[in-house]
């Protein structure tokens, strides 16, 4: 039996039912994570822990009182602190932290039974579409374009998580999604990435990129794990002053509920100039199945659309280049020394930062400065409130919208690389959804012309995970993608 | 008194404004759990949230903000139902975030007032700005290490109030006496232990001169000035070296300065200490702080009766002078003693409220003051009642008042047991009085021919003698009125 291709859901099913046990399917994910070495996915291995667990859910399980995620091996994305392990954001001015705390997130997954197999790769501070900005160097996608066996991108920031997943190497992953982090990556590589309501899941213990925009969720192999997950991560926490006091609903009982007479919204402004035709495809086909589910769709419009993405490139920098102020080299991780405080941290910083975190902190501390405030940093928040006011009034025709995730598939490593704007454009669809606080959800959904992944994204409204969850699930099964990757970890 | 300073070339008016900060009390840290405890060992009062540690968060202590806004009330101020915490961002060693929590454009308590008592028994009253809350920062060690600045954490998160008063005060002595009145309405309101020595209250002062009735002047800033009398010295030097440089033709420059209380002078902070652009932006780890309206009537409700309506009380109810009352509330405990201490002498004898008032403002704050103590603690220790209680009898003179209160200080016990004891009961016998008087009108022939003869001021003479030969215990006004008796012969 391949205990590593089932889903969580059926995985939970059959430990229950004893047909293997939580060792066993550790041990086989243990495997896995050691075959995907070359991917360098795993920063941190952590099987003699995951294996602890694993006898704690099949004591559980014996006695027939087994946790919701009991025996389910997780990778875990190095932005949340886990106690004990080091954590390093995949930067290397965090080289050797180890945190005396775990994040409320994960601290959720554990206690709900779920087992840590390692810490996976990100781009550094979660910066990053490709998962190439990391200190520990970049994380390769398990898919190949037909005939060609240049290394993909698994996009990013949470590509370690996408690409664990997809290669079979745990059976799901946490991810972080600020701009898109967690959506994009899914689409890049066939799985499903969740995206919860700001507020929805707990930011306390999670390294902060923006805090305003930061959100954590669950990336898995379908869209029924993917509210299994959801629904042990989420709840309100009292130490995230943003994390709503709201009930957690049973997301799961949503998937697989019909969606007719649901109205979807098509937003007109996402049909972008330029945009590669099997996008536009993939797109149509996916209003088509939502048609025959018997769902009506409203064409409906996102006005301020194009003014998202430099929205979000003023106010993320912005919140990033403070919430990063505090690695100064005083109290944890790195330190250069110097001969005064300013040159430690000019040593520090300057050779703690990659490339991109650097670029960030200066367009961050730049729109912020005295002089330039009102005209970026108060732009962008006044520009943020009117795009989460377009998609207020969308909803008042629709229950939930429909775009591509991102706008193309998974690109070389190398590609886009030279040219930041062109690396920023691939959360052109998922962005404007971060600076309206919403949740949205990639589903895979097809296959492009060069044989790899594309995914849909389903955009609800804030703390409707429920809806979303509903569409996603009948996308899910139209499309039946049963595609596998070029890499699964433990067959090759 | 005057506000003006002469210069050279003619008046000056001292324009000055100050920013107080004031520690909340408060047994956690405005946006963590940890302690405040003041002089606890370096860093053992500190949380992962006050080391900023990565992943944490803050979150907003209820109690930090009832007292901000009761602060608020106590200074007759605008509350703010909805303000916003900002993060001023700047890089120090003490500072572990990055960035201090605070509030900038949007203060949880807006314009209000203090009133300040004027010699002639008026008040004026100074303008405040605003109330804001933030985080204090950690303290950097230069001593300890010949080239390491050791760190200590346990201020940093501390909750501040930064209070910021117009820029209506004139003279040092009316900053002085602002501080002072700060002071009392913080302690009376239990939000601040305004203790300037222990650094709970720290002053930054804003100081400007002009032409009286022109245009304001170039200010500069007097950062962190720790004590009343400095505050006062270093106006005072500030305000006399802009006039001496604007009379020899200079210009004052906005700058910052320090106040070096060894030399009681002001001087420049190097540029590089002060040109910060702080990037103050919305705090996106916080929510705006929302305050449900009822909640802040209910807040005003429960406040205590405040220095200044105690005041007006005390001239209403008691018939005491402006600065009777005005000396009496200015520590609440010390108002408070004294009107128990007038209710309980005034069940046994009559008393004027005005006698009860002066001993505690003139006799108790001296003999307190000798031994350290406040007059309140004074008051609740010795037999301060039955000492006024035995003055209004008649059995001690008000001159023995203060022997009675010193020797009752020592000894710790009962007025009347002392008196007793060392025999100090005024005689009111007349026979003993007259027959002092005989003996001193005997022994001094020629001085009472020459009273007899009009020189009337030699009765004091007389009166003193008398009071000697009975060591003081003889009743003044029996004596007085037995002498004249015996000298008219």
């Amino acid at each position: 039996m391949n205990l590593t291709a089932l889903t969580i859901g059926q995985a939970r099913e059959r430990l229950r039912r004893k047909d293997f046990t939580a060792r066993e399917l550790a041990e086989a994910y243990i495997k896995a994570m050691e075959a995907a070495r070359p991917l360098n996915v795993y920063l941190v291995e952590t099987p003699d822990r995951a294996l602890a667990a694993a006898a704690q859910s099949d004591a559980r399980l014996q006695k027939g009182s087994a946790l919701p995620l009991d025996g389910v091996p997780v990778a875990v994305k190095d932005l949340f602190c886990t106690d004990g392990i080091e954590t390093t954001a995949g930067s290397k001015i965090l080289g050797g932290f180890v945190p005396p705390y775990e994040s409320t997130i994960t601290a959720n997954l554990w206690r709900n039974g779920a087992l840590m197999l390692g810490k996976v790769n990100l781009d550094e501070f979660a910066m990053g579409s490709a998962t190439i900005t990391s200190a520990r160097g970049p994380t390769e996608n398990p898919w190949r374009r037909k005939g060609d066996n240049r290394p993909l991108v698994p996009g990013g920031s949470s590509g370690g998580s996408a690409s664990a997943v997809a290669a079979r190497a745990a059976l799901a992953a946490t991810g972080t999604d600020t701009g898109g982090s967690i959506r994009q990556p899914a689409s890049f590589c066939g799985i499903v990435g969740l995206k919860p309501t700001y507020g929805r899941c707990s930011r306390w213990g999670i390294v902060a990129f923006a805090s305003s925009l930061d959100q954590a969720g669950p990336m898995t192999r379908d869209v029924r794990d993917a509210a299994i997950m959801l629904h042990a991560m989420a709840g309100h926490d009292p130490k995230d002053s943003t994390s709503a006091p709201l009930p957690v609903p049973d997301f799961e009982q949503a998937v697989g509920q019909s969606i007719k007479g649901l109205r979807i919204g098509i937003p007109k402004e996402y049909r972008l100039d330029g945009m590669p035709k099997e996008i536009e495809t993939l797109w149509q086909r996916g209003i088509d199945w939502i048609k025959s589910a018997g769902a009506t769709t409203v064409d409906i419009s996102l006005k301020m659309t194009k003014y998202a993405l430099a929205t979000y490139y003023i106010i993320a920098p912005a919140e990033a280049s403070s919430n990063l102020a505090r690695y100064d080299g005083v109290r944890f991780g790195l330190r250069v020394p110097g001969e005064t405080l300013d040159a430690m941290y000019e040593n520090t910083r300057g050779q703690g930062f990659g490339a991109e975190v650097r670029r960030r902190v200066l367009i961050g501390t730049y729109v912020l400065s005295a002089g330039y405030y009102d005209a970026y940093y108060l732009k962008a928040q006044k520009v943020r409130t009117l795009i989460a006011r377009d998609f207020n009034e969308a909803f008042k025709s629709c229950d939930a919208i429909l775009t591509p995730t991102a706008p193309s598939a998974a690109f070389a490593v190398g590609e886009k690389m030279d040219d930041p704007i062109a690396m920023y454009l691939n959360d052109v669809f998922t962005v404007p959804v971060n600076l309206a606080g919403l949740p949205g959800i990639s589903v895979p959904a097809g296959l492009s012309q060069d044989g790899l992944p594309l995914g849909l994204q389903v955009i609800g409204k804030a703390f409707d995970e429920e809806t979303v969850l509903r569409v996603a699930g009948v996308l899910e099964d139209a499309a039946k993608f049963g595609a596998l990757p070029a890499f699964v970890a433990g067959t090759a | 008194m005057t506000a003006l300073i002469k210069g050279r070339t003619g008046e000056w008016e001292v324009v000055i404004g100050l920013e107080v900060h004031a520690q909340v009390i408060s047994n956690a840290k405005l946006f963590s759990g940890a302690a405040t405890d003041f002089g606890a060992e370096p860093n053992t009062q500190v949380s992962f949230v006050d080391a900023a540690f990565p992943g944490m968060l803050p979150v907003l202590n209820r109690f930090c903000v009832e007292q901000a806004v009761k602060t608020g009330l106590g200074l007759d101020a605008e509350i703010h139902l909805q303000s916003v915490f900002d993060r001023k961002n700047y890089f120090y060693a003490d500072l572990p975030a990055g960035y201090q929590i605070s509030q900038f454009s949007r203060p949880v308590v807006g314009k209000g007032s203090i009133a300040l008592d004027v010699p002639d028994g008026t008040t004026r009253a100074i303008g405040i700005t605003r109330v804001h809350l933030e985080q204090d920062a950690g303290k950097s060690l230069h001593d300890q290490h010949p080239s390491k600045t050791y760190v200590d954490l346990n201020r940093a998160g501390v909750a501040l109030m930064e209070i910021v008063s117009e820029p209506d005060l004139r003279t040092a002595e009316e900053a002085g006496a602002y501080l002072r009145k700060l002071r009392s309405i913080l302690r009376y309101l239990g939000t601040c232990d305004a203790n300037m020595e222990e650094g709970n209250l720290r002053c930054d002062c804003n100081v400007s001169v002009r032409k009286p009735g022109g245009k304001l002047g170039t200010r500069c800033e007097i950062k962190n000035v720790n004590s009343v009398r400095f505050v006062m010295q270093a106006i005072e030097y500030e305000a006399r070296r802009q006039i001496e440089v604007i009379e020899e033709g200079g210009a004052v420059v906005q700058e910052t300065r320090l106040f070096d209380s060894g030399k009681g002078v002001t001087r420049a902070m190097r540029t590089k200490e002060e040109s910060h652009d702080y990037r103050y932006f919305p705090d996106p780890d916080l929510l705006p702080l929302t305050l449900d309206a009822a909640w802040v009537e209910r807040l005003k409700a429960s406040l205590p009766e405040l220095p200044d309506a105690k005041k007006a009380r005390f001239m209403r109810d008691y018939k005491l002078s402006a600065s009777q009352a005005s000396a009496l509330v200015a520590e609440q405990e010390t108002a408070d003693e004294f009107e128990k201490l007038q209710g309980r002498v005034a069940k046994v004898v009559l008393i004027s409220p005005s006698t009860t008032a002066n001993t505690v403002i003139n006799v108790v704050s001296f003999i307190a003051g000798e031994r350290g103590m406040t007059p309140a603690q004074f008051i609740r220790m010795n037999d301060v009642h039955g000492a006024l209680i035995l003055q209004q009898k008649n059995v001690i003179s008000g001159r023995m008042l203060k022997e009675v209160l010193e020797g009752v200080a020592e000894s710790t016990k009962s007025a009347e047991a002392f008196v007793d004891e060392k025999g100090l009961k005024q005689v009111t016998d007349t026979g003993a009085i007259e027959a002092a008087i005989d003996a001193v009108l005997a022994k001094e022939p020629a001085k009472v021919a020459e009273y007899r003869a009009g020189k009337e001021k030699l009765l004091a003479f007389f009166v003193g003698q008398i009071m000697k030969a009975t060591q003081g215990k003889a009743n003044p006004a029996l004596v007085n009125e037995l002498l004249k008796k015996k000298l008219a012969g």
